[in-house]
């Protein structure tokens, strides 16, 4: 187990490492000056070659991707072009709403997704199943946009429960913060629990059929606890992998539904750096969501691992 | 009164008859065997009796275990009789434990489920248990995990669950069809112990007669969803009443007419082969292993000869088939097939390759189901220069289904619309049709039924009467290395062992592995 973590965690570092390099190039190969951009077409060659060194980026492509990895590590991300603050405080204060949303909206999938899943496959074929199955076709087909502007009309407009977008901050409470967020959290989560219902409730009918689940039943468990104590440890597998990839979307696909709820997250950030050309910020936050992309599928790498003692074993 | 008495059992699935009036009786302390070709119904009456049959079953008849009336019990009163008082082994051990428990866990479940002990009481059962059926605790712990464990051990665990709360009656379901003969003997000598011990009934389901005629007190002989004889073991092999269990008798025994092998002429040459695998290492900074899968095999195969390789399972046949096939680069050591290497410059070298062609177990798992006959049979054409076309390429295929027992009007079908028997000549026409000089059949035969298994093994006797063909045959069923080889070599452990004229060899075995190998295989001939 601890061979396999540190596997694990050596193809960690690597994977960053290479989308560091990646990240960098592409963004050095976009067409573009920064420095003229900024200070639009009336500059001055002189005034713009000031701001360059300014900048930094008269410095060789090497240099500086040094530069800008050596201060990502001591947390220092560096200035940006519009805002004129150090990336780290834009970076800070969206992070603490783009990641519990993300957090949020995947514990509300997972909450959903699992009873419903289970559910499903005890009842193959049957009226439940399918209901299930006909709401989950349903859930995949909505486009979250379209349901968050309903919601917003229902419980905002309508019943006046929530406030229809925007963010007061945790530091007004965390009630307050999860009052907000719970709208977005909703939209967000209903796609990906119709889809982690189908995966899980497919997985588990592949699991009533091994020879093991007969077994199961042969020692005198029922139908419904040889689904619980047999069928769902082994299809967890591939439910993790849906997870880490929905983890992925939600943290950096936010982005359509931050700009319904009007909320200061990570998503919003990097379309408006992009907008203006910010491309210290765009750097940033790309390598940022990269990392923790990286992080998450570690961590689904290990539970795979917990999971399945078959895996520890090799490495 | 029995401990278990069928009567008259009937049974649809979606309207089809499965089982039509199945009777017989099992008593305590009796083993009664079911025996029958697949499709017989010997599961399904099992399945029955344990009340797990699949949805969509129509019952009639009767099922009485131990005075109660099995057919019409509630779901909740057949869970606490299932694995408390009838408990149930099934064949493939492989699968059958849920690979993500440790055994511990998986035979304490097996305990909580019907009493109300602690955790603790129950692992210390559970060790007990597991001890019984032959894996002590401090060679195979509780928290060991099943992949961590060989077929034959797995079975134990498989057994374990079914016997930690002492059951009245034990179905065993095909339980030894896929262990090796020498495991398939110290599984079958511990059911035989625990029946004695447990004062239990068993009701072996198994299509090897040489295992019923050795190890059951009664026969159920079954066709096609009836019971076509019954009785006591040796008097049913004495009378054989009815044709279909001297069919199957015939069958099992059956000899079959091979020709003269030809003059020696050397085709296959094996020199000094040696596989090594690198295994991962198992601690943090340890070291990987190599594990030497073959180790120095030489021996020579002629043309025309008919040369069996037996050995269990792990001994290295499979690998060694792999090198010969060119598959695998090996670590030294040549093979050369009519004088030319078959792998050369980190290569296979296809124009040797195509002088041999190979017959797997499963034919079903080898063929691509969307393709047609034609298409799959006509694959190893490829692998020559310029391949025929149209006409040519037609009266080849036609031709060689027939020559395998089959019709041209096959080539159409897909392989779906064939039985297995008729899979295993595909996948023989497969290998032929390209003219090869050797063909490889690797366990080409194990999953057929006697019947279906004496009819491919003419054909392969057929076949090398016609053609310049040479066979190496890997199997582990002794009986049938023997009837259908001219020489065997007998593996262990990536070395052979011994190898000789067949007939001499098993009449006569000199390494005491190969004497091991042949009393451990159950005979039809004489019961113990």
């Amino acid at each position: 187990m601890i061979r396999y973590s540190l596997h694990r965690a050596l193809s960690l570092i690597l994977s960053l490492l290479v989308a560091s390099v990646v990240i960098f190039t592409v963004i050095e190969v976009i067409p573009g000056d920064t420095a003229a951009f900024m200070l639009g077409v009336n500059a001055r060659p002189d005034t713009i070659a000031a701001l360059r060194a300014e900048l930094g980026l008269d410095q060789g492509g090497f240099a500086r991707y040094l530069t800008w990895v050596t201060g990502m590590l001591q947390g220092d991300f560096g200035q940006s072009y519009t805002y004129r603050t150090p990336v780290a405080e834009l970076i800070a204060d969206r992070i603490w709403v783009s990641l519990p949303l993300a957090l949020y909206a995947l514990f509300l999938a997972v909450v959903i997704a699992f009873p419903a899943g289970l559910y499903a496959a005890s009842r193959r074929g049957r009226l439940g199943d399918i209901s299930v199955m006909g709401a989950t076709q349903i859930g995949v087909a909505i486009p979250n946009f379209w349901f968050a502007m309903l919601m917003v009309l229902v419980f905002a407009i309508h019943l006046r429960w929530v406030s229809a977008g925007g963010f007061p901050g945790w530091d007004q409470g965390l009630g307050a913060g999860i009052k907000a967020l719970t709208l977005p959290a909703i939209s967000l989560a209903l796609p990906q629990a119709a889809i982690l219902t189908r995966v899980l409730r497919s997985s588990l009918l592949d699991m009533l059929g091994e020879d093991f689940m007969r077994t199961a039943r042969a020692k005198g468990l029922s139908r419904r606890q040889s689904l619980w104590r047999h069928a769902l440890r082994n299809a967890l597998i591939p439910v993790l992998t849906i997870i880490g990839l929905q983890f992925a979307f939600l943290i950096a696909g936010g982005i359509v539904i931050e700009q319904v709820f009007f909320l200061p997250g990570l998503g919003r950030l990097i379309f408006q750096a992009i907008s203006a050309r910010d491309l210290i910020v765009v750097e940033s936050v790309v390598m940022l969501l990269v990392f923790l992309i990286i992080v998450v599928n570690f961590i689904i790498d290990i539970a795979y691992a917990a999971i399945d003692p078959r895996l520890r074993a090799r490495a | 009164m029995s401990l278990l008495a069928v009567d008259n059992l009937s049974l649809q699935i979606n309207d089809t008859d499965i089982l039509h009036d199945v009777s017989f009786a099992v008593q305590p302390r009796e083993i009664v065997a079911l025996t029958g070709e697949s499709g017989s119904g010997k599961s399904i009456t099992a399945l029955s009796v344990m009340g797990l049959l699949p949805q969509g079953t129509v019952v009639s008849g009767q099922v009485q275990f131990d005075g109660q009336s099995l057919l019409d019990l509630p779901e909740p009163a057949f869970c606490r009789l299932r694995g408390n008082d009838i408990a149930m082994v099934f064949q493939e051990p492989m699968t059958a434990l849920n690979p993500v428990q440790t055994i511990g866990a998986q035979v304490a479940e097996a305990i909580r489920i019907h009493q109300r002990i602690t955790r603790r009481a129950a692992w210390t059962h559970a060790a007990k248990t597991l001890d019984r059926v032959g894996l002590p605790n401090a060679q195979f712990p509780l928290n060991t995990y099943p992949h961590q464990l060989s077929g034959g051990q797995r079975q134990r665990v498989v057994i374990a669950i079914a016997i930690a709360m002492r059951p009245k009656l034990l179905i065993a379901d095909e339980p030894t069809t896929a262990l090796d003969v020498t495991t398939q003997a110290t599984v079958l000598a511990l059911l035989k112990d625990l029946v004695a011990d447990f004062d239990m009934g068993l009701l072996i389901i198994t299509h090897d007669l040489a295992v019923v005629r050795q190890f059951a007190d009664q026969i159920v002989v079954m066709q096609k969803g009836q019971v076509v004889e019954a009785g006591p073991t040796e008097v049913v092999f004495d009378q054989m009443r009815h044709p279909y269990t001297r069919s199957l008798f015939a069958a099992s025994q059956h000899q079959v007419d091979l020709p003269a092998p030809p003059k020696p002429a050397p085709l296959l040459s094996v020199k000094d082969v040696t596989r090594i695998y690198k295994r991962p290492a198992q601690t943090l900074f340890g070291k990987a292993t190599a594990f030497t899968a073959v180790q120095d095999v030489s021996f020579e195969l002629h043309k025309g000869e008919r040369v069996g390789l037996v050995g269990e399972s792990g001994c290295g046949k499979s690998t060694l088939t792999r090198a010969i096939l060119g598959l695998d680069a090996t670590q030294s050591g040549e093979i050369t097939l009519g004088g030319l290497p078959v792998f050369s410059g980190n290569a296979p070298q296809h124009s040797v390759q195509r002088k041999m062609q190979v017959v797997f177990q499963d034919p079903y798992g080898s063929f691509n189901p969307r393709h047609k006959v034609a298409r799959l049979i006509a694959e190893p054409l490829y692998l020559s220069d310029n391949p025929p076309q149209g006409a040519v390429r037609a009266e080849l295929i036609a031709q060689t289904l027939q020559d395998v027992g089959l019709t041209p009007e096959d080539a159409e079908k897909y392989i779906h619309e064939f039985s297995g028997g008729q899979r295993q000549r595909i996948a023989i026409a497969r290998a032929l049709i390209s003219e090869p000089e050797l063909i490889i059949f690797d366990e080409a035969v194990s999953a057929l039924d006697v019947s279906v298994r004496a009819q491919i093994l003419d054909l392969l006797a057929d076949l090398c009467r016609k053609r310049p063909l040479a066979y190496l045959f890997i199997s582990h069923d002794l009986s049938v290395v023997r009837s259908v080889t001219d020489r065997v070599l007998v593996m262990q452990a990536g070395k052979i062992m011994e190898q000789g004229q067949t007939e001499t060899v098993f009449q006569d075995p000199k390494h005491p592995y190969t004497k091991a190998l042949l009393d451990a295989a159950p005979r039809l001939d004489s019961p113990v």
